[in-house]
């Protein structure tokens, strides 16, 4: 008995979904070891690795999937709550995290300069210059949004074919190289664990007690399910929209800063690129409607690892890479199909078929 | 109260970023104006780059002066997505100065086929003398080079190629099967002067079906095939260094140890593989483990195969537009130029690293990197 309402309990979470999804990608794995001979958990074993340039690390597909997913987990955290509050979602975030690192990057070496070893600025000041220029850019996405009530795809499309531009004009149309290994720091490793997970895990945190110590998370969903409403309540529903934009663009400008630290160096034509889909994609994956409102952030976390998962895993199986639109392709399918109003009629129907049977 | 507290914060917090718009705002566009003279002041001071192979250029000018008019020429690029994009404009700009006795009209068509249809029709309707094409499509061109060829004016293509038509008069480029056969020749004279018996290769591909990663991957395994090496894996690493280091952090967990040749299609992809293998602690370079061999030979590259961390580097030269000004000379004497041209590739390695090969029967020199090699390339 206690059990059957565990599973009850199992089954109508929405995390069933996205979990289900990423044990799918990981049994895979499983397989593809065992039939190679590998061992069967392989794929799962974490080693420390001595390196020639960052002393000993953890090393490991799994500590790969972590490191990798890292930037299209930050941009699904902020997507999660602009897809909430806004039923739209930000299609700028890929281009925006382009034009933070072009930025910081400048910031850095000083303009027009192509390959630096010594900072133009101290670091610090790069970094949240960085930073503060994807709030920027979520305050202007927020204000066509939340103020001038233009729909967001629209709203959005805007940075999200300006910002890379802008990001090649602020670098002169160069790829900025900072070869400073200070700079490096935001890709690398401190101690064993690579940086962009630390980041990615304090981000988590931070929002996560944000959510739950204030009724923030609350008045998003709320504003998401019905504005007017919201309003009516007292509720400043223009305000809140605004923020899920500028959080957004926060943690785009974050996730600039990893993705060029990683590779130290600001290649404005290519940071970023086809994120913001992979974001989106990590927000419905976890289970989040797209049409706004309720939302639960671990469903958007989990969905951008285990896409990142499909990539490491068609890496580890030795398939092309190219092939992995094709995966997310299927996966998506299964995914709009399950959330289908058809579809979820047939299943109520058919559990309510059951439970009367089982009366009888 | 706690909402009020809350719609404090909240405000604050919009207040804050708000101000942090307008000062951004400020920052970015301030920097941008004053620098922009500097970038142009500081074009020509960089100059001396391409001095040998524009060196005939300059001999020519006086001539065309004696001519008084000047030969206009339309120019339409592809766009400027790459430090190889960059320098092959430069190197039309330089080469089509006014000064060498031309009138360039460049169009930077950002990767937009269309526009670059456009750019093509709008130097037609200026009446330009000559069209110079790096075409951003290999298919669509017939029409428009159909009525180029009405209006008299001889298109020359560049770099890419143009599949569905033969209405222009040459091609300029690199053979990138060449490139990557070189690669491979390269790597079997120095294997065996190394006495290596056994070649285990992990290749990291371009973006697929570019031209630059067909040719490259082909040429290097055609020899790869003869020899009976092992390619153990090809991934594509989308020319991009994030792909790089992604690929090669997974090659280095699927092939630990069982490596010792790892190719990179691009110079970026290289410089992704060195932090892979550094954090894999797979050492790379001249005596060590692993022969890293890239393409490109950018000034970025170079300085790597200088640092002793790239073994060899095969170079696509951008600088195609001395050799299409050849091809206009030819034109303007009444000559007809070769309909397929290749524009000369330079092959790096440093001293130790210089074996002689051959590709197809032709020997092959390779050039040693030295600070002034590195000066000079782009």
């Amino acid at each position: 008995m206690n059990f059957k309402t565990w599973l009850m309990k199992v089954k109508k979470s929405q995390l069933l979904l996205p979990v289900v999804a990423m044990i799918l990608v990981m049994a895979v794995n499983i397989i593809h070891d065992a039939a190679t001979g590998a061992g069967a958990f392989s794929f799962f074993t974490i080693t420390l690795q001595r390196t020639t340039s960052n002393g000993t690390i953890l090393y490991g597909r799994i500590i790969d999937i972590l490191n990798r997913g890292s930037e299209a987990a930050l941009l699904a955290l902020g997507m999660t709550l602009v897809v909430s509050a806004s039923a739209g979602t930000d299609i700028s975030v890929g281009s925006v995290m382009s034009l933070c690192a072009s930025f910081c990057c400048m910031l850095l070496a000083g303009y027009g300069v192509s390959s630096t070893n010594d900072l133009a600025v101290p670091l610090v000041v790069g970094v949240i210059a960085g930073i503060l220029m994807g709030c920027v850019c979520g305050a202007f996405n927020g204000l066509l949004v939340a103020r001038l009530n233009i729909q967001p795809m629209v709203a959005t499309l805007i940075l999200y074919s300006a910002a890379r531009a802008i990001g090649l004009l602020v670098c002169n149309d160069l790829i900025v190289y900072i070869r400073n290994d200070s700079f490096g720091f935001f890709g690398s490793f401190l101690g064993p664990i690579p940086t962009p997970i630390i980041i990615t895990a304090i981000c988590i945190a931070i929002l996560a007690l944000i959510l739950k110590k204030t009724a923030l998370g609350m008045y998003i969903q709320s504003v998401g399910i019905n504005s007017r409403a919201s309003r009516i309540a007292g509720l400043n529903s223009k305000m809140i929209i605004h923020l899920a934009y500028i959080v957004c663009g926060m943690f785009a400008g974050i996730a600039g800063i990893v993705a060029s630290s990683r590779i130290t160096s600001a290649d404005s034509n290519n940071i970023g690129l086809y994120l913001e889909m992979d974001a989106i994609l990590a927000v419905a994956l976890g289970g989040n409607s797209l049409g706004g409102g309720k939302f639960s952030l671990a469903g958007s976390i989990i969905g951008a690892y285990t896409i990142q998962a499909i990539t490491t895993t068609l890496y580890a199986l030795g398939v092309s890479t190219n092939q992995a639109p094709v995966f997310k392709a299927i996966i998506v399918i299964l995914i709009v199909a399950i959330q289908a109003p058809p579809v979820k009629a047939f299943i109520r129907k058919r559990n309510l078929n059951k439970a009367t049977k089982g009366v009888a | 109260m706690k909402k009020k507290v809350l719609a404090v914060v909240l405000a604050s917090t919009m207040a804050l970023a708000l101000a942090a718009c307008g000062g951004q705002a400020a920052a970015t566009s301030a920097p941008a104006e004053p620098a922009a003279p500097a970038a142009v002041e500081e074009a020509p001071a960089e100059e001396p780059a391409p001095a040998e192979e524009a060196a005939p250029a300059e001999e020519a000018a006086p001539a065309e002066d004696a001519g008084g008019d000047l030969i206009s020429v339309g120019f339409a690029q592809v766009g400027h997505e790459s430090d190889w994009r960059t320098a092959s404009t430069k190197s039309a700009q330089d080469v089509f100065s006014e000064a060498n006795g031309y009138n360039l009209s460049f169009v930077d068509c950002d990767n937009d086929s269309a526009a670059q249809l456009e750019a093509v029709r709008s130097f037609i309707e200026q009446d330009v003398d000559y069209i110079i094409i790096d075409p951003i499509v290999s298919t669509g061109w017939d029409t428009v080079l159909g009525e180029c060829e009405e209006a008299g004016i001889p298109v020359i293509v560049i770099d890419r190629t143009i599949d569905d038509s033969d209405k222009y008069v040459s091609w300029v480029g690199s053979d990138f099967l060449t490139e990557g056969k070189a690669a491979g020749e390269w790597l079997k004279a120095y294997a065996d002067a190394q006495g290596i018996k056994e070649i285990n290769a992990l290749i990291i591909q371009g973006t697929t079906g570019s031209s630059a990663q067909i040719g490259r991957t082909d040429g290097f395994c055609e020899v790869a095939d003869r020899e009976g090496w092992t390619v153990l894996d090809k991934q594509t690493g989308d020319f991009t260094e994030a792909g790089g280091q992604e690929v090669m952090e997974s090659f280095c967990k699927s092939y630990a140890g069982k490596f010792n040749v790892v190719v990179c299609e691009n110079d970026n992809e290289a410089f992704g593989a060195m932090t892979a293998m550094d954090n894999a602690g797979v050492t790379y370079g001249p005596g060590n483990d692993v022969i890293l061999i890239s393409y490109d030979a950018c000034t970025a590259g170079l300085k790597e195969v200088q640092a002793g961390k790239i073994t060899a580097d095969f170079e696509c030269n951008p600088l195609a537009a001395p050799t299409v000004e050849q091809v206009i000379k030819t034109l303007q004497s009444g000559g007809t130029p070769e309909a397929q041209i290749l524009v000369p590739d330079n092959w790096y390695a440093l001293k130790d690293q210089i074996v002689p090969f051959s590709v197809d029967g032709n020997a092959m020199s390779m050039t040693e990197v030295t600070d002034a090699v590195i000066e000079a390339q782009y």
